[in-house]
């Protein structure tokens, strides 16, 4: 049984922020190829669940229902931040659903206008790209001064930054936002430092909190995240998988809840065979994670691990050519590796970390390959 | 089996390179290129896993 609190089909997100939001693909094209008879599952749309009974083993349903349950997979998500006092102001949106993406682009349809996207992060910046694209004035307004250092460093970290502005997207950073005013629509937005910016449509784009309200009191441990073993193993016959999942990578000794596309895709599947292999050991999810994100005509990729106390160093390429690669150390390994528009290099260095290639090896095969 | 790739969708992600790079090689020039469009059935298992973890669901098996 599949319970899905959205009602409409499963869909594709990532071309919520690209393709479905500028109008290139139909509805249609976002549909995620199931085959629901196939499958044979009772799959309930716009069916929420509430609680979870863990001594019973039953889960609790908006609609009043308690089912029982064997095996129990948790993969409810994540759901967007708002800005605190941005209710009410209609031209306002967060991104996250189908229906998110169909709002903004009514907005934007409307009339060409001045998008404000709050939030420099991999949605956000996408946001800005498609609706700068689509010939829309944009701002980015960005709290940090250095808008990706927390994943990608002080150096690499102004990436997105740059594109935006290579591409006459403004950028205010290291600012952030005060209040968002106007009658019943927006009409500007009230920074920190007291400047204003004139604005039509406003995205938010601050990050996502998991969803695990729904689980307070079940006795599940919920920190950022419902918390799993190396197996994805929450509980005896409960496991999560997704957005929502914490647990420990044993590849990196990290303990992380990764919010990208194909980690959904690959600990969907690692969680169902651990559930299946019922009080067997079950095998350690240990993935080399990956994503991609595509701003402009640049294809951003990072495979693995990274952060600000990294060694950081681009070893093919350049950051002005906007297309580079740069490989991200820690502990005396390769970690992780960050590319733009070079996809051969970013698989073939994501293949390396899976193999632990130390921090010295990586830099004179670097060097050989030049 | 045959590889089919829809070309219309393929963003040239690499990921069924990272999979299979005796079938799939993304080139410099950021094109996907398919090296054997009928690999031998030892290659099934990896075929299905590209299919499934190409981030577009550009890539297809025909059975001729």
């Amino acid at each position: 049984m599949i319970v899905e609190a959205e009602e409409r089909a499963p869909y594709d997100r990532p071309p919520l922020s690209k393709q479905l939001l500028s109008g290139a693909w139909e509805l249609g094209d976002a549909r995620l190829p199931v085959d629901v008879d196939a499958l044979e599952v009772d799959w309930e749309r716009g069916c929420r669940a509430t609680g979870l009974d863990l001594g019973d083993r039953r889960l609790a349903l908006a609609d009043g229902r308690s089912i029982a349950f064997d095996g129990l997979v948790i993969a409810t998500g994540a759901a967007p931040r708002h800005l605190p006092g941005s209710g009410g102001l209609a031209g306002v949106h967060v991104l996250r659903t189908l229906d998110d993406c169909l709002a903004i682009k009514a907005d934007l349809d409307a009339a060409p206008g001045r998008v404000v996207v709050v939030g420099a992060g991999f949605i956000g910046s996408e946001v800005a790209a498609t609706c700068r694209q689509q010939g829309h004035e944009v701002t980015v307004v960005e709290a940090l001064p250095v808008p990706m250092e927390r994943i990608l460093g002080t150096d690499l970290g102004s990436l997105t930054a740059d594109l935006h502005r290579d591409h006459g997207v403004r950028v205010r950073l290291g600012v952030g936002v005060e209040a968002l005013e106007g009658g019943d629509r927006v009409e500007r937005v009230r920074l920190a430092d007291g400047s204003v910016v004139d604005a039509d449509v406003v995205v938010v784009g601050i990050g996502v909190t998991p969803s695990t309200g729904w689980l307070e009191g079940s006795g599940l441990a919920v920190d950022n995240g419902v918390v799993c073993d190396e197996t994805c193993l929450a509980a005896p016959g409960v496991v999560a998988a997704g957005d929502i999942a914490r647990w420990p990578n044993a590849r990196f000794g990290e303990v992380m809840r990764v919010e990208h596309w194909e980690n959904a895709l690959e600990q969907g599947a690692a969680a169902a065979r651990r559930l299946l292999a019922g009080d067997g050991p079950g095998e350690r999810f240990e993935p080399v994670p990956w994503f991609w994100s595509d701003q402009y005509d640049r294809k951003i990729q990072l495979a693995g691990r990274s952060g600000p106390d990294d060694l950081v160093r681009v070893v093919h390429g350049s950051v002005d050519e906007r297309r580079f690669v740069a490989l991200f150390g820690r502990g005396g390994r390769v970690v992780g590796v960050l590319g733009v528009n070079r996809p051969r290099h970013v698989m073939q260095w994501r293949a390396r970390i899976t193999e632990s290639i130390s921090w010295e090896a990586g830099l004179a095969l670097a060097a050989e390959e030049a | 089996m045959r590889i089919v790739v829809d070309y219309d969708l393929c963003e040239s992600n690499a990921i069924c390179m990272g999979i299979a790079p005796e079938v799939f090689e993304v080139r410099d020039d950021d094109f996907l290129y398919v090296l054997d469009e009928t690999p031998g059935e030892e290659l099934r298992s990896k075929m299905e896993e590209a299919v499934r973890r190409c981030p577009k669901q550009a890539i297809s098996i025909a059975e001729d």
